[in-house]
């Protein structure tokens, strides 16, 4: 068990550092062209997903009770909405 | 018997660390995440000015500072799991390097922001820079009490003996640094990436 806890820590670890890469190319206008602002809402989504992971795995949430859980699950999906959206008040 | 109840040890829930820490964390985000939406509002107001002046700070510093803040989050996750299964010594280990990586992350904030001020880019510039100023500049508070933390469980580690209490005290040290992890995420991809 504690084995492949550790061993699950270090591939979120390493997706986390993946997703980081893809969020600078995106940024740096790699995938989406002109269309930089599509790129910012990727960068967004990936930016809270990768947060979702920290919550859940390096945080333990994920093995916590429910109702904490939650909370945590529904920030993240709740200030990432909120910002996509005041993002796109000004595009 | 409730369901809970039935199941094994390892998979019943349970609460990493201390209530009072896990109330601190949520009243941390909350706060964050009202700065992260005002600045993202305002930026709405100033678009051409925000990408403007974000062409100025140093991408690739970010970039290493949020490689540098990934690495001691894991590091300190690694080091907890160890001190559950009596791996003391690799825990001391992790703790060690992972307060490495955080005055790593101030060392080059340290240079970043000398080189902004060289360059006359200062709090009062213009609202880009306000924000970078205060959103990073709260955040390094957190970084400082947090490579403090870190310390502490260092030592605690060398000390104590990781009983259940032991663990509790190890997990709830470890989920403020998460926090700090957590909120440089954000920065990054806010001042750093969004364009």
């Amino acid at each position: 068990m504690a084995v492949s806890l550790q061993s699950r820590v270090t591939v979120i670890w390493a997706g986390l550092i993946v997703a980081t890469g893809l969020s600078w190319q995106f940024g740096h206008g790699f995938g989406f062209g002109e269309k930089i602002h599509y790129a910012t809402v990727a960068i967004l989504i990936i930016t809270f997903v990768k947060i979702r992971f920290v919550f859940l795995d390096f945080m333990e949430l994920r093995t916590a009770p429910w109702p904490l859980r939650m909370v945590f699950e529904v920030w993240a999906i709740s200030v990432c909405v909120i910002l996509i959206g005041l993002y796109w008040l000004g595009v | 018997m409730s369901s809970a109840s039935a199941l094994p040890d390892s998979v019943k829930p349970r609460l990493p660390g201390e209530t009072g820490v896990w109330m601190f964390i949520i009243g941390d985000i909350l706060i964050f995440s009202l700065l992260f939406s005002v600045f993202v509002y305002d930026r709405a107001q100033e678009v051409a000015l925000f990408v403007e002046q974000q062409q100025l700070l140093n991408q690739t510093l970010g970039l290493f500072n949020t490689v540098l803040l990934l690495t001691s989050s894991w590091l300190v996750a690694l080091a907890v799991h160890s001190a559950r299964t009596g791996q003391l010594s690799r825990a001391r280990g992790c703790f060690g390097l992972a307060i490495l990586c955080g005055i790593g992350f101030v060392v080059v904030k340290y240079f970043e922001w000398g080189e902004k001020i060289a360059a006359d880019l200062t709090i009062e510039t213009n609202n880009f820079f306000m924000y970078y100023y205060l959103m990073t500049g709260i955040h390094l508070l957190h970084m400082v009490i947090g490579i403090g933390v870190l310390i502490f469980l260092w030592q605690f580690v060398r000390a104590a003996e990781c009983d259940a209490q032991g663990v509790g005290v190890l997990e709830s040290g470890a989920c403020f640094w998460h926090l700090v992890d957590i909120l440089w995420i954000a920065l990054f991809a806010l001042l750093y990436l969004m364009r």
